[in-house]
């Protein structure tokens, strides 16, 4: 199972896991959002990044819980909770946000 | 709810097994139950903690990185055995910083790793409730 970008391909696992992680490209998350008929804005790159800069320090990706925590702390309590983060990405963030930012599926995340 | 105080026992070398890796990873499920964590790590465990890890040679993830995550998890307490640190040739110098946040001291950072000695480990085994020896 594979995305198509700009004519190459990008294996990925039958939830939609990139298989290696560094295939990711700015334009890859872009195909990965369609897949998940998300829709990328600036809203959903700040969490996106977010993420990527926390696998980038601690090569895990974080708990929900800890995501809101530190969004909150960075971002105000608009965006750090639970209710806006399921706005953005209604199937859960640590599935969807993750998968488009290329991670591996969280820890602890059936 | 009862809180029951667990306890992670590491007393492998971070590789060439997986018990390094799979224990940091239940932790890491295990601190989503709200329950109060500790990690203890004694023998050839306090290898885990040492810093300027590189992998590259062995075609396996530099996890020691995400000792310093546990902050986040709410695991602020890493207990290192002084005696198997010594046995080894290492110093505390030798181990890398974890720091937590203190939610309770207006987010001051605290080191989270506390070097204890063989007698006090006996006694932090003793207080736990549930003992997970990797």
């Amino acid at each position: 199972m594979a995305y198509e970008v700009n004519g190459a391909t990008v294996e990925h696992d039958e939830e939609g896991y990139i298989t290696n992680l560094g295939d990711w490209t700015v334009e890859l998350a872009d195909v990965i959002a369609a897949a998940e008929e998300i829709e990328m804005d600036d809203e959903r790159w700040e969490v996106v990044n977010f993420l990527r800069d926390y696998y980038d320090e601690y090569q895990i990706a974080p708990a929900v819980r800890v995501l809101i925590k530190a969004l909150k702390k960075t971002m105000g309590p608009e965006k750090g909770n639970n209710k806006y983060m399921y706005e953005l990405f209604p199937y859960g963030p640590a599935k969807q946000a993750c998968k488009i930012a290329g991670l591996p599926k969280p820890t602890g995340c059936v | 709810m009862t809180v029951k105080n667990f306890l992670y026992v590491n007393r492998k070398a971070p590789y060439g097994t997986i018990y390094a890796l799979e224990s940091l990873e239940v932790v890491l499920i295990g601190a989503a139950f709200d329950q109060d964590v500790s990690l203890a790590f004694v023998d050839d465990g306090v290898f885990q903690l040492t810093k300027g890890q590189n992998t590259d040679g062995i075609g396996v993830k530099n996890f020691s990185p995400t000792f310093r995550a546990l902050g986040d998890y709410d695991v602020t307490k890493l207990f290192v055995e002084a005696e198997s640190l010594a046995e080894r040739g290492l110093t505390p110098d030798d181990l890398q910083e974890v720091m937590y946040e203190d939610e309770d001291d207006d987010w001051a950072e605290k080191p989270s790793i506390k070097i204890i000695s063989r007698a006090e480990m006996a006694d932090v085994m003793a207080g736990a409730d549930v003992v997970l020896s990797f």
